[in-house]
């Protein structure tokens, strides 16, 4: 592999681990403060998918229905957050697993309903369409040029919301140490509201900007879920930081794995062994990964910091 | 006494029916209607409709009715339907069953109860240890479609190739009838996760190697994302990019403008000159306002083809055995532009076309017939069927 192809794969890591990042930041700080196990979250990145791309046609602007689509997504995460998962904040994980995943099986229906069964595939922006060249050799597409751009924006934002706003002082803090913030006159129910609501713009950002590049289809946020959750594992639950790192890692983990290791093995079996082994091995790579986190950190690479 | 007398004579007529013309003849189709597969079986549901139309809602004369239901792609699924369509419905015909993994479940039992199965998939166990003769395909074999384009290739005189697949059977089964017929270097042969929707990174690695052509397998929604980011990767028209079963009917209405210039093998398109398509392509057309898809025309030739068994048989569409001599005997012609025939393991005998994907009239993109690359092959798996 040359530098130039390498930094190429680098790219596309640090393109899924973005979209990673953006699913992902939602879920841990659900996770962290609320204390909620949300299985429902990978609806709010399908949801967000499907609007935009409805909106993308309705509207004829792609920027415009991403932002209308977010919004959207926000309203919905918020009036799911005030029907059933504030009535679980108290109950037990288990309930909050069951409850969540009758959410998940309810709105991938929903969906087939409103939009029907069949896939929709929408198309990248016409003038982000082409490539760009950003050193001799190295042709990237710009819409993806463009994910890592909109993903590492988010990614900052954040950060100064969680690290230097009064709301990000209270969130920080309920992530520590929840029964005391709401001891000292916080509305924590809010707060809660106000969290979901961050997290769901996340989650459809992440979805919006997917939608031209994935196929939006019932059941497409399942599997970003199970990779999320993956990404909070190692990152430690509740971290933002650790959630970034974790995504890049996960997303430059799984690039290199599909890639590199099919030529690593064929240094030492056959081409045939190789060619099966190879894709096998990719496949459960990140896997590996979380497991050998859980075994040495099983707190996370980052987690929080709690008394 | 003149109940059972009367009841004595019902059961004599019941038993003794099969001697007699049948009054309805029921087609038993079972397909994929639901989920992000279930195009393909609305282009067959579209199809058997329009020929039994065509027909006078008749088979070989006598009224008929085609039972429909939906596998949901799950085996499990299309076992039951099968078992219900047999024993329930009583069905004369069975036909569907496109996807291999269904079919591979539910042939089982269809062919024990020695129904006439006329079916839409080649598996390469039912071409081969499994084969029947209650079975007769009218699609084709799975690897077919591959072993056209490595043999279109290897005849062009190319020398190097590039192979992608998804990492499963059907995957591994095209890759092979690939490199069945063609004989150059392989510079790499990638198999990608199945459930993988993002094939930026191996596109990454396609563009490093740089190879002379690339031959890839992505059947339906998978075809759609490759060939739409082989084009936002900057690959379009400058890697000569073939393809089995991704280019199609089915999937160049949500690829559009990416797949122009292309290329595909397959048993059809709808631009096939040839007067029984021309005048199919037509009624389809209007009728769906779409363009039919190999999968469209397979489930056509099937409905003719019973009509044409039926007319055979005079009606009598319970002599099983003369249905089943009836079948490889029959004067069908295929809107593939030649008539119907069957190898000795009941696998089609037929042409297998390059096409390259255009701008059809309407502006919509559609698979250009360049030429028939292979004819009247038998399947690799032909000597593993001993027919009994």
């Amino acid at each position: 592999m040359n530098g130039v192809l390498a930094l190429e794969q680098i790219l596309n890591g640090l393109q899924f681990g973005v979209m990673l990042f953006l699913i992902t930041a939602g879920l841990t700080l659900t996770f962290g403060i609320m204390n909620l196990v949300n299985l429902a979250h990978g609806i709010l990145y399908m949801l967000g998918a499907y609007f935009c791309a409805s909106l993308t046609v309705a509207t004829g602007s792609f920027v415009g229905a991403v932002i209308l689509a977010s919004a959207a997504t926000v309203l919905v995460g918020i009036v799911i957050e005030l029907l059933t998962l504030k009535r679980l904040y108290a109950r037990n994980h288990l309930d909050q697993v069951l409850a969540t995943f009758g959410v998940v099986l309810f709105f991938n229906e929903l969906v087939r309903i409103i939009w029907g069964p069949a896939s929709i595939y929408s198309s990248v922006p016409p003038a982000l369409s082409g490539q760009v060249e950003l050193i001799p050799g190295l042709l990237y597409p710009a819409y993806r040029l463009v994910i890592i751009g909109v993903g590492l924006v988010a990614a900052a934002a954040l950060v100064l919301l969680i690290n230097f706003s009064k709301l990000g002082m209270l969130i920080r803090a309920g992530a520590s140490n929840r029964i005391m913030v709401s001891a000292i006159g916080v509305n924590i129910d809010l707060l809660n509201t106000l969290v979901f609501g961050l997290g769901a713009a996340f989650a459809a950002l992440a979805g919006a900007i997917a939608g031209p590049i994935l196929t939006v289809e019932s059941g497409m946020g399942n599997d970003m879920l199970i990779l999320a959750l993956v990404v909070i594992v190692i990152g430690g639950i509740g971290s933002i930081k650790g959630a970034f790192i974790a995504s890049l890692l996960v997303g430059l983990i799984d690039t290199f794995g599909r890639t590199m290791l099919r030529p690593l093995f064929e240094l030492f079996m056959t081409k045939a062994a190789a060619n099966s082994a190879g894709p096998a091995v990719a496949s459960m790579l990140i896997y590996l990964a979380m497991a050998l986190v859980l075994f040495f950190r099983p707190q996370g690479l980052f987690p929080p910091r709690t008394r | 006494m003149i109940k059972t007398r009367v009841l004595f004579a019902m059961l004599a007529v019941a038993v003794a029916s099969p001697a007699f013309a049948a009054d309805k003849v029921k087609i038993g189709f079972i397909t994929t209607m639901s989920g992000p597969a279930g195009v393909v079986g609305k282009h067959h549901k579209d199809a058997a409709d329009l020929a039994l139309e065509e027909l006078g809602g008749k088979i070989g004369g006598l009224p008929a009715e085609i039972i429909y239901a939906d596998d949901q792609l799950k085996p499990d699924v299309g076992r039951q339907l099968a078992d219900s369509m047999i024993k329930r419905d009583k069905v004369n015909f069975m036909t569907g069953l496109t996807y291999s993994n269904i079919m591979v479940a539910a042939y089982p039992p269809i062919v024990a109860s020695k129904t006439p199965f006329i079916g839409l998939a080649g598996p390469s166990e039912i071409a081969g240890s499994m084969c029947s003769p209650y079975y007769y395909s009218v699609a084709w074999q799975n690897d077919q479609p591959a072993e056209a384009m490595g043999k279109y290739l290897a005849d062009a005189g190319l020398d190097e190739a590039y192979l992608l697949a998804p990492n499963y059977t059907a995957g591994k089964d095209n890759l092979n009838g690939f490199k069945r017929n063609f004989k150059g270097k392989i510079a790499a042969e990638i198999y990608t996760n199945l459930n993988q929707l993002d094939y930026q990174a191996e596109l990454s690695q396609v563009r490093a190697a740089n190879p002379k052509a690339v031959f890839a397998f992505y059947p339906g929604g998978l075809g759609v994302q490759f060939v739409k980011q082989w084009a936002q990767a900057g690959l379009q028209g400058k890697i000569p990019l073939y393809t089995v079963f991704a280019q199609n009917a089915i999937t160049l209405p949500a690829i559009g403008e990416s797949a122009e210039g292309n290329y595909e093998t397959g048993i059809y398109s709808p631009n096939i000159k040839n007067p029984t398509n021309a005048a199919f392509v037509a009624a389809y057309k209007k009728k769906y306002g779409y363009e039919p898809s190999e999968y469209a025309a397979i489930s056509y030739d099937a409905i003719k083809l019973m009509d044409a068994v039926t007319k055979m048989v005079k009606g009598k569409v319970e002599d099983t055995q003369a249905v089943l001599a009836a079948i490889p005997k029959a004067d069908v012609m295929s809107v593939r532009g030649r008539k119907l025939a069957f190898t000795a393991n009941h696998m089609p005998l037929q042409d297998f076309y390059l096409f390259k994907i255009a701008k059809g009239a309407d502006g919509q993109m559609t698979p250009g017939v360049e030429k028939v690359v292979m004819s009247d092959t038998t399947d690799a798996y032909a000597g593993e069927c001993k027919m009994k």
